[in-house]
């Protein structure tokens, strides 16, 4: 079973979207922030991590940052899903690593074809 | 508001009728749905009143919305991105044998608002290198005008623009606008949309490859025959018809084939094979 960690400082988002990847036939795990998402990664690295990007602590792009100072053999695909819905915010997230990118809010059709995507690759593999 | 089964089968025989579509069963539950923002625009109480408006003179207007109201436009960008990686590849393969005229033609046959047909043409367009030389003729139809007009747009919803589009395609095919997201000219000016119904007379051929996934079920079975009939007439000898996943030809036509190793691409048979089918 693939494994995927929910990062949100929301409760109810966390709630929401377990409930979508578990239909999804992933196991879940949750991080309140950034900062309790590396210290998971440290013991287990998922498939894929679901992240917000505004959060206590460390948000979503210093998550990124940390993310890459791990120096991980095998990195997780990393989703962005947060409210920070401009396109230059977009970019600038993509830029700094994240392989896709949720716009909330976002219902499981979404949230699946986004996950097949950082799975199976997308079909244009060009940056932006 | 409920919709009763008296209702149902008016608004099932006048969809028919207007399109060749038929509500089945597994339909119904979506009908108070999609009914319900008609109702409230017009200022109807309730779903007998409509189908009584319907029947008075001068109603095609409601008409119209009506049953464009029960057509099904479900569809999203890379619907199936496995079909979509082998139809590139077929594409490929086609080319080499289109060196002598450089030109590629692709159908979209029931294209809605245009997900399909745009997730091709941003393909072109990412390889626009490749293709510098080529004629690429895009075409999307649909019986819904409503749909179409959309699709000429290009104008997508938040929701509609995250489904099956990878992020960094739509940063580059893509202008925000506010909430919205619209198709930059330089894809949009690669596609024609048009209205048509695929039971009506297609439109001129050869088509190199015809797009017509998740249309044939919404048709009855004679109806469904009569699309691949037409769809028949203009694809081209060495064309290749795409169906959905879950679709198929067999019971419907003797003109189609599956083609050897690949999902829902379909060939066609060649007329003395046919008539060896036939007689055999």
């Amino acid at each position: 079973m693939k494994k995927c960690l929910v990062v949100d400082d929301s409760k109810v988002i966390r709630k929401v979207a377990c409930h979508m990847l578990e239909t999804l036939d992933f196991s879940v795990e949750e991080a309140g922030d950034g900062s309790e998402a590396i210290e998971i990664l440290k013991q287990e690295v998922p498939d894929v991590v679901l992240l917000d990007w505004n959060m206590p602590v460390m948000d979503g792009m210093e998550f990124l940052h940390a993310l890459k100072a791990l120096a991980l053999e095998n990195l997780p695909k990393v989703i962005f899903c947060t409210t920070e819905n401009d396109a230059d915010q977009i970019r600038r997230a993509m830029d700094a690593g994240a392989d896709e990118y949720i716009m909330k809010p976002f219902d499981r059709e979404t949230l699946q074809s986004k996950v097949e995507l950082v799975q199976n690759g997308d079909h244009c593999g060009q940056q932006a | 508001m409920q919709v009763n089964p008296a209702s149902l089968s008016v608004l099932s025989s006048l969809l028919e009728a207007r399109t060749g579509q038929r509500l089945s069963e597994g339909r119904h539950w979506r009908v108070e749905m999609v009914l319900k923002p008609i109702l409230k625009a017009h200022d109807i109480a309730s779903c007998d009143e409509l189908i009584a408006q319907l029947a008075a003179p001068g109603s095609g207007p409601l008409c119209n919305e009506t049953i464009d109201a029960l057509l099904n436009n479900e569809t999203y960008f890379f619907r199936d991105s496995d079909a979509f990686a082998d139809l590139f590849r077929r594409i490929e393969n086609t080319a080499e044998r289109r060196q002598d005229t450089k030109k590629i033609r692709i159908w979209s046959a029931g294209c809605s608002t245009g997900q399909e047909i745009f997730s091709l043409a941003m393909m072109f367009r990412e390889n626009a290198e490749r293709w510098r030389d080529w004629s690429i003729e895009l075409l999307g139809t649909d019986i819904s005008h409503t749909a179409v007009n959309r699709a000429r747009l290009g104008d997508f919803s938040q929701f509609e623009i995250q489904r099956g589009l990878p992020t960094r395609l739509m940063l580059r095919c893509f202008d925000q606008c506010g909430t919205r997201w619209q198709v930059k000219e330089m894809v949009r000016q690669t596609v024609r949309f048009r209205c048509h119904n695929v039971l009506e007379a297609p439109p001129p051929g050869p088509w190199d490859f015809v797009l017509c996934r998740n249309v044939l079920l919404y048709f009855p079975d004679v109806n469904r025959s009569a699309a691949l009939r037409n769809i028949s007439t203009v694809l081209a000898p060495d064309g290749g018809l795409i169906l959905g996943a879950g679709e198929t030809v067999l019971g419907y036509t003797d003109r189609f084939e599956i083609l050897p190793g690949a999902r829902s691409l379909y060939r066609l048979v060649s007329g003395e094979l046919r008539q060896i089918s036939s007689a055999a």
